[in-house]
């Protein structure tokens, strides 16, 4: 029902609220953001516009390798996200019925509802080198002595991985519910193995469930700051954390919002290229 | 690959043992944060040295529970403040967002709703570091132009608030929306038939149809801000709401008291995770 009623004011109050938030905390900032990235300070209060901060984005190796490793390890979180999550999905969208089916969903969401800071938390408590995992497997005769699991890229990923799951098991149970057994059944009738069957009917109807799960973690994993930041070691640098330290550690506005604008851009690129090569709309991953 | 179709039993057990293993990792963070709230060692961390309660209640150093410890519940009471604000902004204006999503037709209505998703691809800390940059500037115009100085724009619980209201709007417009566009329209017809005016009939059949959704959008909204990070992070003042005290004391290394209030946290994040589901599951609903 589209045909709204004539009087206009009713709409113009109604647009009011909404025109208010994107302008004011969405699009004038982001606007802002990207004049202040495009200036150099000459003197104090004096300002030039200039590339320079982008030049030296370029330049200082430290600075795009952090923003290539993000990158870099985020595809690969995503990608370990989806391989883990997808024959749980599956499992629980195909294999289960009823009560057992929804229970077992519910405790996917279950990480989700906690805080981000808690679930690492308890990362940090099993990883450590007093921790669960070093004493178990000590208990174990498997080690001789305590190990450190924490403050490595390991340790990074499984984090990254733990905190996206939920965003993809959601998207794939939710496609895989809709594919129809029997159409499962009609491949293995007509001679599929399992595998054929998978690679034939299951993923391309999971597709825009893998999509849209893909996009999501993706973009979750690019803009993280506590994972890299608490599981990772000193040299486990995160791109979040660079803008981190040019706002308020070194107060340099101007790189960090050169900075902020790069990992935006990056952001926006790949979900466009994963909405592209799909074939997904970002109105429809959302719905 | 479906329980129709036998398949052999070494394959099957493997993929239960899969299923249960990938259960395990997903609770064994939670479940380890929140048993070692009752550890009795000053770290969170073995050997296990016996049951205390001394983590929520001990009432002096270096046993300081989290109900006597004041920086943490000082924190509690900031998060608390900051997310009521957030729920009820983000509330009000999702619930007009939805009315002129699904109800009106107008220009550019396509790129508002493209627009009105953005904040949801937007990493929460280029959000937080864009509002940050943009309050300055403002600061520094109003100072320039009237000689004012703006302070209530300087990182603070203003623009925390300010902050995640930015996000948690998109996700409170979808939730409402969701509903608002099962709502048979005749209802609200019938009501202005019987001599209802549009205000009226709305206030009267169509909010109280909406209230689960408000209520579940409501809890969401609150939960998130709650436990919003990131966003936070760049806006925050002298005033820090929970996470950033946690996130400060986890990285100085800390007692069993944070096991103590993630455990606070699980239950109460927990409670009200079931209470939005069980308001938005009634027949015929979502």
């Amino acid at each position: 029902m589209k045909a709204g009623p004539p009087f206009r004011l009713g709409l113009i109050l109604l647009l009011a609220p909404i025109v208010l938030w994107l302008s004011l905390l969405v699009i004038l900032p982001h606007i802002d953001m990207l004049l202040i990235s495009l200036r150099v300070r000459v003197a104090p209060r004096v300002y030039e516009t200039s590339v320079a901060n982008y030049v030296e984005f370029f330049t200082e190796p430290l600075y795009w390798n952090t923003f290539a490793r993000t990158a870099i390890m985020s595809v690969t979180a995503t990608a370990m996200t989806l391989l883990i999550a997808f024959p749980v999905s599956y499992y629980i969208a195909k294999m289960l019925r009823g009560r057992t089916k929804n229970l077992l969903f519910l405790l996917c969401l279950i990480p989700f509802w906690v805080s981000e800071l808690v679930r690492t938390f308890g990362w940090m408590i099993l990883l450590r080198e007093t921790g669960i995992v070093s004493s178990l497997l000590q208990w174990a005769g498997l080690i001789a002595g305590p190990v450190e699991f924490l403050y490595n890229d390991a340790a990074i990923m499984i984090g990254l991985v733990y905190s996206s799951l939920l965003f993809m098991v959601v998207p794939l149970v939710t496609t895989l519910d809709s594919l129809d057994d029997s159409l499962i059944e009609a491949g293995y009738d007509l001679g599929g193995n399992g595998f054929a069957v998978m690679r034939a009917i299951v993923i391309p109807h999971a597709m825009p469930g893998i999509a849209s799960g893909s996009i999501v973690v993706f973009m979750l994993t690019l803009g993280n700051y506590l994972t890299p930041k608490l599981l990772g070691g000193k040299d486990g640098l995160w791109f979040t954390d660079q803008i981190y330290t040019q706002f308020i550690s070194r107060f340099n506005w101007e790189l960090g919002s050169a900075f902020g604008f790069l990992l935006l851009l990056l952001s926006s690129i790949i979900v466009w290229i994963g909405l592209r090569l799909t074939g997904q709309t970002l109105s429809a991953s959302v719905r | 690959m479906i329980p129709s179709i036998p398949q052999p039993r070494a394959f099957r057990v493997t993929y239960a043992v899969y299923v249960a293993v990938f259960f395990v990792y997903l609770m064994a963070p939670l479940l380890v944060a929140a048993a070692f709230a009752f550890n009795d060692s000053l770290f969170p961390s073995l050997p296990w040295n016996g049951f205390t309660l001394d983590w929520f209640f001990g009432d002096s150093e270096p046993r300081l529970g989290v109900f006597h410890d004041g920086a943490l519940t000082d924190s509690i009471g900031i998060s608390a403040f900051v997310a009521f604000w957030v729920t009820l902004l983000a509330v009000g204006v999702g619930l007009c967002n939805a009315f002129l999503f699904e109800r009106r037709t107008f220009p550019f209505r396509d790129l508002l709703y493209m627009l009105m998703l953005a904040p949801l691809v937007i990493p929460g800390v280029i959000l937080g570091i864009s509002i940050l940059v943009f309050s300055n500037s403002i600061i520094n115009a109003v100072d320039g132009a009237f000689g004012i100085e703006f302070d209530a724009l300087r990182p603070g619980l203003v623009l925390v608030v300010l902050g995640q209201f930015a996000f948690i709007t998109t996700i409170t417009t979808l939730v409402i929306s969701a509903r608002l566009r099962k709502f048979d329209l005749s209802l609200e017809e019938a009501a202005l038939n019987l001599g209802a005016t549009r205000m009226v009939a709305v206030w009267t059949v169509t909010i109280p149809y909406l209230k689960p959704a408000l209520i579940g959008a409501g809890i969401v909204a609150f939960l998130m801000s709650f436990e919003n990070f990131n966003t936070t992070l760049m806006l925050v003042g002298s005033d820090a709401p929970l996470t950033i005290t946690m996130y400060d004391r986890l990285r100085e290394g800390s007692t069993p008291v944070l096991n103590a209030v993630s455990l606070l946290l699980m239950v109460v994040s927990g409670g009200l995770a079931l209470t939005s589901v069980f308001v938005q599951r009634d027949p015929g609903g979502r």
